[in-house]
């Protein structure tokens, strides 16, 4: 069987994203996103973790027996994520003073379990690395979309401290939006979370149906136009 | 794909359970590695962090020594260990900085304080906080200038009356929408000096036998 890698890019980024559409992994989103450089480094961090235990599970997966896969999974996990909180404690320390507390949060992502049981255990460590890659990409842009929201709305800045994530050559990312602005704090709160999040998917619900009405329209035509000639 | 049955002996308990153990030391040993290479740089981050909270309170110009040398232990109030940096210019002591715990409106705040010998605050930071952003936050030095005003306030300089936010009748601002924050913070800073000031002779013993050796 050969595996449609289009179809992994198109699910990991919209029609199956982690946030939009399973609407998993909301915990962390709530938590880091009160700036869209936040929501940056806590989506990389996933990132690399869901790659990591993708491969990781994928390459296993023919000696692992269904009765124990879960605890062996989490395990996996586990392991990953202290690994990678640790080297980051040692040698990405800026940043890991701004995430410190959200790294162990990644063990908690039901999302990362989620795709090591539907996809990684079903697959060969390819398909599974690239799911991995295109599911992190995904969650990493639903949590830039709703800090960047947040962040605007609430003190009228982006990118805010993206030098601390990504080094001084990218200082030119932190904008002031809104100058001697000041503040709405509702957007910054966990409440004003939920909020940003009920309007994104309200709003990707919407997008969906369109481009569904527009497909199937231009199908009509199609047919209208076969039927005339 | 794994449409085909599992073999038999994968059912077996004793596959499963070597199966489990296996990857359990297989973590174990991952974790040793990870932990042993990255122990030493963590240590010497943290070392580095310690360093520059001390600098905001004893700055340069007020010594020559490393901070982290000459710190002496003493017992807290509560009987709780703790460590007192001092600041030496020329073998003498020129001011002591040490932790203290405010209680804020979300959960503790850490704050480093900076004395001179005579009991005077050199300054006062917030090392690290929960409070509310936009609200409580004004403690950081990065926010408000807020923290700046305890900078030369002693014991003797203001009255007991006075450590208080001006809502209860003292002279510290309160923030508008959070009283309890600083009003936490003015308290912990309160009491640090009323912490060195019960032991400030023990101090000066301590650090005068130093002198002599």
């Amino acid at each position: 069987m050969t595996t449609d890698y289009r179809r992994i890019v198109r699910d990991g980024l919209w029609d199956n994203n982690i946030v939009f559409s399973q609407t998993l992994a909301l915990c962390p989103l709530l938590a880091v996103t009160s700036t869209a450089t936040n929501g940056l480094g806590m989506g990389l961090a996933t990132t690399f973790v869901l790659m990591l235990s993708g491969l990781t599970v994928a390459a296993f997966r023919k000696i692992i027996s269904a009765e124990v896969r879960i605890p062996v999974f989490v395990l996996i996990i586990a392991t990953i994520v202290t690994l990678v909180d640790m080297s980051m404690n040692a040698w990405m320390h800026d940043l890991h003073k701004v995430l410190g507390l959200f790294i162990p949060l990644i063990v908690t992502n039901c999302a990362i379990l989620g795709r090591a049981e539907s996809y990684a255990s079903k697959n060969p460590a390819l398909p599974a690395v690239t799911d991995g890659l295109m599911m992190g990409l995904g969650f990493t842009l639903a949590l830039v979309i709703v800090g960047a929201t947040r962040e605007v709305i609430g003190s009228g800045t982006l990118f805010a401290n993206a030098e601390l994530l990504l080094g001084k050559s990218f200082a030119f990312l932190e904008l002031t939006l809104i100058p001697h602005y000041r503040g709405f704090l509702v957007a910054i709160l966990p409440p004003g979370g939920f909020l940003v999040l009920g309007f994104l998917l309200a709003g990707k619900r919407i997008l969906d149906k369109q481009l569904e009405a527009r497909r199937s329209a231009s199908r009509l035509a199609r047919i209208a136009g076969a039927e005339a000639t | 794909m794994s449409t085909v049955a599992e073999p038999t002996y994968r059912k077996r308990v004793g596959y499963q359970s070597s199966l489990l153990g296996g990857f359990s030391t297989l973590a174990a040993a991952l974790l040793m590695l990870g932990y042993n290479s990255t122990y030493e740089p963590i240590a010497q981050r943290q070392a580095d962090d310690l360093l520059e909270s001390l600098s905001q309170v004893l700055p340069d110009s007020l010594h020559d020594n490393n901070l982290l040398d000459n710190a002496i232990i003493i017992d807290d109030s509560n009987g709780k260990p703790l460590t007192i940096y001092r600041a030496m210019k020329e073998q003498h002591t020129t001011g002591f900085a040490y932790r203290a715990t405010a209680q804020g409106y979300a959960g503790e705040i850490d704050l480093m304080l900076g004395v001179r010998p005579d009991g005077e605050l050199i300054g006062v930071r917030v090392l690290a906080h929960a409070e509310t952003p936009g609200l409580g936050d004004k403690i950081e030095k990065q926010k408000s200038n807020w923290i700046l005003g305890f900078n030369g306030r002693s014991l003797s300089n203001t009255s007991e009356g006075e450590w208080h936010v001006k809502k209860d009748g003292g002279r510290f601002d309160q923030f508008s929408g959070a009283t309890i924050t600083p009003r936490g913070v003015v308290k912990a800073i309160h009491d640090g000096l009323m912490f060195f000031k019960q032991h400030r002779e023990e101090l000066a013993v301590m650090t005068e036998n130093e002198a002599k050796k």
